[in-house]
This record gives C-alpha cells, sequence and structure tokens, in this order.
C-alpha cells in the first residue's frame, strides 16, 4: 500500500497554542484509516492541515508524492475530496445541484456542466442510493438523506483522497453502518481513505489503520487491534474496551 | 439540468416585461405628449418634444434600469454571501453610506468642480459599510448580526449626512435629505447616466464572476476552499461589486431600499437556489421593479411629489418584515 498522504513531524499551534505536535502519519491508497482521540486531540487539524487550510509550523505533508506547497489550488481540490464536520447545505438546492457542485474544480470559469460532469453526478448518487431523491429540495430530505447526498458530493470530486470528519456524527446507528460501507466501497476502489470517528467500536471495526491521537501527539497506529490496545485505550481515552473474539472494541466502560 | 428551459423562460419574461416597462416610463410623464411626437423627438425633434425626450424621460427611463439592475444584482450576490435571504444593500447599510458619500461630494462644492467625484465618493462610501461587511462575513457572522450592524452604520450614515446638510447652509436641506433618504429619479439628466452606468455594469460583471464561488459556499467556507475556491477573493469581488454597483446608483438616484431583497427571493422560485444564477436574472429583475415603481409614482402623483424610495420601502418593508417571521418559523 502506498501512502497517499505522509504526514512529517507536522506540527501546527492555533496562537500560542499546539495542537498538532510533530506528528508523523499516513493515509495509504486502497484503505480506511480512521483518526481517533479525545476532543482537542488535533483530529480536524491534522485533515485540515493536509487540505492546506491550516498552516504548519513544521514538518511537511506529502499529497501523492509531491509536497502541498507544490501543489497549486485548483490541483489540490481535484486530489483531496473534504466533507467538514456538520456538513449542511446554506441554501435548498436540488440533491442534484448539491451533488454537482463536487465538480467545481473540474470546470472552467461559466462553463456548463460537461457530460464528463453529469456522469459523475449519477455515478456519485448511485453509490450513495441517493438517486430516488435526487430531484427533491435539500430542505425535504430527512437527515440520513442529506448526509447521503452531501457524501456524494464529496464523491462526485472523483479525487483519489477522501477527508470525511466526523461523518457519522449525528447519524443513526444504521445509517452509521451505511456510511461506514460506503468508505469501505471507496476504499475498494483504491481510494485513500481518512476518517475521523468518536466511536471506537465503529473505527475498531470498519477502518484498516487507525491513529491514535493525544493532545497533538501520535499515541499509536497500526491495525485497529494493536493501535486500540488495552494500554492505549488507558491512557489517551482512560476508558476500559470489552472487546469481541477478533479484538474489535465491543463496548466500553469509564476506568 | 432540470430547470434549464424555465429558467431561460423566466429571463425572457423578464427581458419583455422590462421593455414594456420601459416603453411607458419613456411615454407617461407630467407633460402630455403624443408618443409619435415623443418618438420624433428622440431622433432630432427641436420642439419640446425633443427637449422632453432626449433629456427628461430617456435619461429618466434608462437610470432606472441601471439603479434597479445595480440592487437586484447587488442583493443577489449578498445574500449569496451571508447564505442569507435578508441581507441587501440598504439593510446592510450600504445604501445610507453611499448617500452620505454623495452628500459629501455635493454639498461641499467638490461635484461641482469635477463631476466624476460624485459616483466616486458614494463608491467609496458604499466601499465604508461593504468593508464592514466583509469583516462580518470573513468572522461568520450570522444574519443577526449583519442585521445589527447594517442598521447601526445606516443610523450613522443617515445622521452624519443630515449633520454634512446643515453645515452647508443649503436653504433646501430638508428636501434634500427626504431625496438621499427615500431615493427618487425625478429631475434624472443624461449626465447621470453616463457616470452611474459603466461603474454598474463594471460592478455586475465582478458579481458574476464570483457566482461560482457564492455556489459552492453553499457548502460552507471550508469545503468551498477544499473545492479549489479562493474564498477572500470571492468575499472581495461581492464587496467591490457591490459597491461599485450599489454606489455609483445611489449618487443618481438616493436610497432606494428592499429592491435588493424582493427581486431575488421571487426569483427563486424560478431560477433555483444557487447564487450564481440569481445575480443576472435579479439584475434584470430589478431594473423591471424600478421602472415599474417609477411608472407608478408618475401614475398615482403625476405632480411628482411622491418619491421612489416610498413605493419600493412600502412594497419591501412588510415583505422584510414577513421574511423575518418566516426564516423564525423554519429554525
Amino acid at each position: 500500500m502506498s501512502a497517499a498522504v505522509k504526514f512529517e513531524g507536522v506540527s501546527a499551534a492555533y496562537g500560542a497554542r499546539t495542537v498538532l505536535a510533530n506528528v508523523g502519519a499516513a493515509f495509504p491508497a486502497g484503505a480506511v484509516t480512521g483518526i481517533v482521540g479525545p476532543n482537542g486531540a488535533g483530529k480536524t487539524t491534522l485533515l485540515r492541515v493536509a487540505l492546506g487550510l491550516m498552516p504548519m509550523s513544521a514538518g511537511q505533508v506529502v499529497v501523492l508524492d509531491r509536497p502541498l506547497a507544490q501543489w497549486s489550488r485548483g490541483g489540490l481540490a481535484k486530489a483531496l475530496a473534504y466533507l467538514p464536520q456538520g456538513s449542511d447545505a446554506h441554501w435548498p438546492l436540488l440533491a442534484r445541484e448539491l451533488v454537482a457542485l463536487g465538480r467545481l474544480p473540474h470546470r472552467a470559469a461559466f462553463a456548463p456542466l460537461a457530460a464528463a460532469d453529469m456522469q459523475a453526478v449519477d455515478a456519485a448518487l448511485a453509490r450513495c442510493d441517493a438517486t430516488a431523491f435526487s430531484s427533491r429540495r435539500m430542505s425535504e430530505l430527512s437527515a440520513g438523506e442529506r448526509a447521503r447526498v452531501l457524501f456524494a458530493r464529496a464523491l462526485a470530486t472523483g479525487a483519489p483522497v477522501l477527508l470525511a470528519d466526523e461523518p457519522a456524527a449525528y447519524l443513526d446507528p444504521a445509517h452509521q453502518l451505511g456510511l461506514m460501507a460506503l468508505l469501505r466501497d471507496e476504499a475498494a476502489r483504491g481510494k485513500a481513505v481518512a476518517v475521523t470517528l468518536h466511536d471506537l467500536s465503529l473505527a475498531s471495526r470498519h477502518c484498516d489503520e487507525i491513529i491514535v491521537l493525544s493532545e497533538g501527539h501520535n499515541a499509536a497506529q497500526g491495525a485497529p487491534a494493536a493501535a486500540l490496545s488495552d494500554a492505549t485505550l488507558a491512557q489517551v481515552f482512560g476508558i476500559a474496551a470489552e472487546r469481541a473474539g477478533d479484538g474489535g472494541v465491543r463496548a466500553i466502560r469509564r476506568l | 439540468m432540470e430547470g434549464a428551459a424555465t429558467r431561460r423562460l423566466t429571463m425572457l419574461v423578464l427581458l419583455v416585461a422590462l421593455v414594456i416597462a420601459f416603453l411607458a416610463s419613456f411615454l407617461i410623464g407630467p407633460a402630455d405628449i403624443a408618443p409619435g411626437d415623443l418618438f420624433a423627438g428622440l431622433f432630432g425633434g427641436h420642439g419640446a418634444a425633443g427637449v422632453i425626450a432626449r433629456s427628461l424621460r430617456l435619461p429618466r427611463a434608462a437610470l432606472a434600469i441601471v439603479v434597479g439592475a445595480a440592487l437586484g444584482a447587488s442583493g443577489a450576490a449578498l445574500q449569496g454571501l451571508f447564505r442569507n435571504p435578508l441581507a441587501e444593500p440598504g439593510v446592510t447599510g450600504v445604501t445610507s453610506c453611499a448617500g452620505l458619500g454623495a452628500v459629501v461630494a455635493i454639498y461641499f462644492g467638490l461635484a461641482a468642480r469635477q463631476p466624476l467625484l460624485l459616483p466616486v465618493f458614494a463608491i467609496m462610501g458604499a466601499l465604508g459599510s461593504a468593508g464592514i461587511l466583509y469583516l462580518l462575513s470573513r468572522r461568520g457572522a450570522g444574519a443577526i448580526a449583519m442585521v445589527l450592524a447594517g442598521v447601526a452604520v445606516a443610523s450613522l450614515a443617515t445622521a452624519l449626512t443630515a449633520l454634512a446638510l446643515s453645515f452647508a447652509h443649503n436653504p433646501y436641506a430638508m428636501a434634500d435629505m427626504v431625496f438621499w433618504m427615500m431615493g427618487s429619479l425625478k429631475d434624472s439628466k443624461p449626465s447621470d447616466l453616463y457616470f452611474s452606468a459603466p461603474p454598474t455594469v463594471i460592478g455586475i460583471l465582478l458579481l458574476m464572476s464570483a457566482g461560482r464561488g457564492l455556489d459552492a459556499l453553499t457548502l460552507g467556507e471550508e469545503a468551498a476552499q477544499s473545492l479549489g475556491i479562493d474564498v477572500g477573493s470571492v468575499r472581495g469581488r461581492v464587496v467591490g461589486g457591490v459597491a461599485l454597483a450599489t454606489g455609483a446608483a445611489t449618487a443618481m438616484a438616493g436610497a432606494v431600499s428592499f429592491v435588493g431583497m424582493v427581486v431575488p427571493h421571487v426569483l427563486r422560485r424560478f431560477c433555483g437556489y444557487e447564487p450564481s444564477r440569481l445575480i443576472l436574472p435579479s439584475a434584470l429583475g430589478g431594473a423591471v421593479l424600478v421602472t415599474v415603481a417609477d411608472v407608478a409614482i408618475r401614475l398615482i402623483a403625476p405632480d411628482g411629489q411622491l418619491l421612489l424610495g416610498v413605493v419600493t420601502a412600502m412594497l419591501g418593508a412588510p415583505f422584510f418584515f414577513w421574511l423575518i417571521i418566516r426564516l423564525r418559523m423554519e429554525s
């Protein structure tokens, strides 16, 4: 597995507050990488740094074998698709129109949607099982349906790297599982998928790789069973896990 | 995409409506002149009909289009930037500040020395309040902050306008104050058109160039940036475009309010919600609304005592109220 996104000694700060300290990590292509950690551990910041939305104070990020600094704004937009936390539509666009926004990096100024754009939109809607309500307004959809359309928007970008920040946060359990299945599908298509998660059980069961962040440090990483070891859970989260036969986290309790 | 036919039809209807309204505006006025004489007067008649056609009716009808287009497009773009249907040049204080700039230019004799200074000062005034909008939108301010800041800025600009008028020792200060607060196209001159049309056109083009970015902002700022949109540049173009168009329009017509709020809202039903699809139709729709309103006041009060802004505010203010109630119910 080659690393689509590599973090090399990355540090970042909001003013005087350090949020990432010397983090080394990688998002491999063809895998789902889960980023976990307590609130304020730097999960979102890690994604924002990779997107160039947040400056680094040290280190570098390499995206598809090219340092971030060498990417043009438009090039990076085609390489990285981003689904921010709490995504929503500020105007009640038709679901289809919203998904088509994902094609913006591929369109010249004032150019209409090309046939390839339409195809990408249709394919993204179909993969998210959202075709049925594609001509309804976002305001008329349920939260679960909206989440699928917003996810389809990120897919329509067609980027080889998909970064999703807490996509499961406001979904019911069935939709959470559906979302993780979508993420797995994208990884199976060869994409590098990185997702921040609060639910350790989801993370341990649906991710290939786990990065555990703690106060901006990289506390552990690797396969779920190894990265989410009892020692790490106790030290970073202050919890203990009950495990299934395969080592996956089944339930947690406070230490 | 679906709806493209509806959008084309909407544009066509707006264009036809604009032509009819423009003709009505040209043909209707206090002086009772036959349409044939007026048209003849356009092309070289030397009598009263020629003077009225070329120096009064044509500039007034054309200026209505410029002012309406400026306000409609500005409203559509501001609503896109703030992702809020309450945003428009009047509510955000841009027109009041443009009026202040114009008053300073006129009553301190600057515009008499160099007529170009009138639109320049108005645009600078508009830029001042638009700069505040820029800062607000950069900090992700919500609708309430935007409206309240608009109230504060507009109150201050109105007070400063009154102050400037009283310092100017102008016997017509009170009448002029009403003009700057309510707006009017009465006494439009051909030169008004030359000074307001070019900045308005440039402003609307700037706003249109920001359309894609405004669409992307529907997803939020960071998602828009991840789509390759330079959000800072989008903000700058909206603020600059609004200042140019609204500033130039206000310099000639005073503060005509609510056009920028009503027009995009009505057109969303036909053109869709994407901001980029609303800017040009809103320019057309604003032109239709202002032209029709300007014809209406001449029919209601042929003596010319009714001001344009009175009519737009009487239509727009209840609409504003209704919109607030509806937004509250939705959230």
